[in-house]
């Protein structure tokens, strides 16, 4: 479902003097479907990158990268707008929503750009509200001012309120108690039930046990050893 | 339901509904946009970022009919087939700024009749193209309004006594009541206190999903088009020096210029 | 007095004959397009704008010796303005002078139609203050040639829609504007609209002459001019809901005469010839006497 092959990544920061440094080297994996793929590695080793450039909002510099059979190294914007509208989905640490949008509108919004019915995505945003424990009172209010393990939730029951058939998730559990620890690790595994491929960040342990099939050890991709001559970093 | 499904492409659009090429148009020596290429397809929001002078709103003016540039090609979709809008006749130009095309203008004062109601205003489009039947005007009027949040009670106030987001929704409303394929806006939220800004980015965005609209927003705001835009094109100098994906761009851009114009933002 | 008639301190009807040739041309081109406003270089008149130079203009243009012209101010052939501009004409151009609308061969009128109708043999000349029934809507006269040329008019529907919002009714009464032969739209001049169907289908050439705007416009014989409306609001020439009381028309467009300050009043047709007549026949409102 998700194939990365051979990539690497770098950034040229022309304001600082063109310093080219590089973030990724040959980097190598695939998700199948049902199958919940861990990334792991050292803080900056480079999970998020990776994720992020299968999200497509990183450009690599060379290699490839294929969800759903779609080649996302050179595809045009609407062909990844597509890709994101209707098979990859993206629970990221951030939520990014317009101001003063009610907290159900924000989780309905992907289904209604899918031409679901109002009332059905209301409906179906609102059971996953409830089943992620944000009371109901909140949400004819707005995201930006709940709490952060609040948005956390928000951002989750966003990215799985469409079944999407391959998923990317950075630190799902990051700020949750124990009871909405263990609803989201229930959405994940019946996710990876339903076949869709998970690709996820855990730095909590004991759950990376639970959900993970394998672990991909993104140290392996970072260029360490060779650093750029004249580089800052 | 099986993830499996919905794998394929929904029905592709054939063909693009705005195709650009070559466009350039310079005011004597001094260049307001030149070389400027580029596929716009059915229900994309493509968004032209730039600092002041950089030549977008140029390039907005050419597109749209407003300017005439000195070179190049856009490409229309029309009902008929694909045609050049800069060749056509200025009959055939005016009857796709009155159906096919909206312009959403910056100052609400630009676009809207200031001494006509607001339902006559959101009426006018309809008028012009051939609707004579006063009560189903009045309607479609009054259902457009209520769209864009205007109070039934306010239909028959004329704009000057309303804010300036009301006159900004307003002008949204008499812009798409006769279902435009493409829309052009201009700085759409400019001027508009931030709280406003919010809500009307919120309407234009659900808008832009029910009816399926194309659309190309000139802004100075990269918050706005983080929110509206699936692409973005980076103006400089009248010429686009970068363009993608709108999160692709704001977070990894690649042009030198770009990185400053996304570093010196507050926060995106 | 004739052209060149060497004893006359004026040529005939005042004009020069090149700048009446030149205003022939133009209502010419006018004739040629109903509707369309043919710009002419009209001419200082002794007369201030707003007094029909205009139509003086046009009329002095169309005036040959046999002529007889008949001059009407809202319909009265005795006010100041009909007064003043035929004895100009008498004086200047020497022809005979009617207040009988069957005799007169031209007819320079302001703001009004005979309620006799016209016939082939006759002219109608309009006196017209605003040739341009955008301008109030679009106050820039470049756009507005271009919606003229466009058929660009869904504007002045704007217009009518805005009475309607407002007065539950259209409320414009006079100058309604009106679509000719299925393409221009025109002011008609600020005749009631109770006579724009007489602007339809008439036989008469009727003239439209704009003095201080150099404009000038024209209707065919039998050209086919339909007022502007609403399917669910369809025109209605509306006049006074009483008949004349000196002469008892039912049928003639009124006007209210303030008799007393105790709120007395009297309806009379505007149209004075067509109500002299109706009574010399025999026709007696109710506060009339017979003739």
């Amino acid at each position: 479902m998700i194939e990365v092959e051979n990539l690497s990544k770098s950034f040229t920061l022309h304001n600082q003097g063109g310093v080219t440094i590089p973030v990724m080297q040959g980097a190598h994996l695939w998700v199948r479907p049902g199958e919940y793929v861990g990334l792991t590695g050292a803080s900056g080793a480079g999970k998020s990158t990776l994720m992020r450039m299968i999200w497509g909002n990183y450009l690599s510099v060379s290699g490839r990268i294929r969800v759903g059979g779609l080649e996302l190294t050179g595809a045009e914007p609407r062909q990844v707008l597509a890709l994101r509208r209707r098979t990859l989905g993206y629970v990221s640490q951030f939520l990014r929503v317009i101001p003063r949008v009610p907290t159900l509108d924000v989780v309905a919004e992907p289904l209604l750009a899918l031409g679901t019915a109002e009332t059905e995505a209301r409906d179906r945003a609102g059971a996953l509200l409830a089943r992620l424990n944000i009371p109901r009172r909140l949400w004819a209010l707005s995201p930006t001012t709940f709490s952060g393990g609040e948005q956390q939730r928000v951002n989750l029951a966003r990215g799985f309120v469409h079944r999407y058939p391959a998923l990317l998730i950075d630190e799902p559990t990051a700020s949750l108690d124990a009871a909405n620890r263990a609803v989201v690790l229930a959405l994940i595994a019946e996710a990876k039930a339903a076949g869709s491929a998970i690709l996820g960040i855990f730095h909590d342990e004991a759950a990376r046990e639970q959900v993970c099939d394998r672990l991909v050890d993104v140290g392996d991709f970072t260029p360490g050893a060779a650093r750029p001559e004249g580089s800052a970093a | 339901m099986s993830p499996a499904r919905n794998l394929a492409e929904p029905a592709a659009p054939a063909r693009p509904l705005l195709s650009v090429a070559g466009l350039g148009k310079s005011y004597g020596g001094r260049i307001g946009c030149a070389d400027v290429s580029f596929d716009l397809w059915p229900g994309e929001v493509l968004g032209i970022v730039g600092e002041s002078g950089s030549g977008k709103s140029t390039l907005l003016g050419c597109l749209a009919g407003q300017l005439a540039p000195d070179r190049g090609q856009v490409i229309f979709d029309t009902a008929e087939g694909p045609q050049d809008t800069l060749t056509m006749s200025e009959p055939q130009r005016r009857r796709l700024m009155r159906g096919d095309w909206a312009f959403v203008h910056q100052n609400p004062r630009d676009g809207l009749r200031m001494g006509v109601s607001a339902s006559g205003n959101v009426g006018e489009r309809l008028m012009a193209v051939g609707a004579r039947h006063y009560g189903d005007i009045r309607a479609e009027a009054a259902d457009w309004l209520g769209r864009v949040e205007i109070a039934a009670d306010r239909i028959d106030d004329r704009p000057r006594q309303f804010s300036g987001g009301m006159q900004q929704r307003l002008q949204i409303a008499r812009n798409l009541v006769t279902n435009p394929r493409l829309v052009f806006m201009d700085e759409p939220t400019g001027g508009l206190d931030v709280s406003v800004q919010a809500r009307l980015l919120d309407l234009l965005r659900g808008l832009v999903r029910q009816m399926g609209l194309s659309a190309i927003i000139v802004t100075h705001d990269l918050a706005v088009v983080r929110l509206l835009a699936d692409r973005l094109m980076v103006m400089k100098d009248g010429r686009v020096i970068e363009q993608g994906l709108t999160d692709q761009v704001l977070d990894d851009p690649q042009a030198a210029y770009t990185q400053l114009l996304v570093s010196s933002v507050l926060q995106v | 007095m004739s052209p060149g008639d060497s004893d006359s301190p004026y040529n005939f009807a005042y004009l020069d004959e090149d700048t009446k040739r030149m205003i022939r041309r133009a209502i010419l081109k006018g004739v040629a397009v109903p509707g369309y406003q043919v710009p002419f270089a009209s001419r200082e008149m002794p007369m201030p704008y707003g007094w029909g130079t205009g139509g003086v203009q046009v009329t002095a243009a169309c005036l040959v010796p046999e002529d007889r012209l008949k001059v009407i101010d809202q319909g009265a052939d005795d006010t100041t303005n009909a007064v003043s501009i035929r004895k100009f004409f008498e004086r200047t151009a020497g022809i005979a002078t009617t207040e009988t609308t069957t005799e007169a061969s031209l007819i320079q009128t302001r703001h009004r139609i005979p309620e006799t109708p016209l016939t082939e043999d006759q002219i109608l000349v309009y006196q017209v203050p605003i040739p341009e029934p955008l301008r109030f809507l679009e106050p820039r006269e470049t756009e507005t040639r271009k919606m003229h040329a466009l058929e660009d008019y869904g504007l002045m529907h704007v217009k009518l829609y805005e009475d309607i919002a407002r007065h539950g009714a259209i409320a414009t009464s006079y100058a309604y504007p009106v679509r000719v032969g299925d393409r221009y739209v025109m002011d008609p001049s600020p005749i009631p609209k109770f006579d724009n169907p007489k602007l339809s289908d008439n036989a008469a050439l009727q003239l439209f002459g704009a003095g201080r705007e150099q404009r000038i416009y024209a209707l065919p014989p039998y050209t086919k001019v339909v007022s502007l409306d609403f399917e669910d609001h369809p025109f209605q020439a509306t006049k006074a809901e009483h008949d004349c009381d000196l002469c008892g028309a039912s049928d003639s467009y009124l006007d209210e005469v303030i008799l007393d300050d105790r709120g007395g009043r009297m309806f009379v047709c505007s149209d004075t010839d067509f109500c002299t007549r109706r009574r010399a026949a025999g026709h007696v409102g109710c506060l009339g006497e017979p003739a």
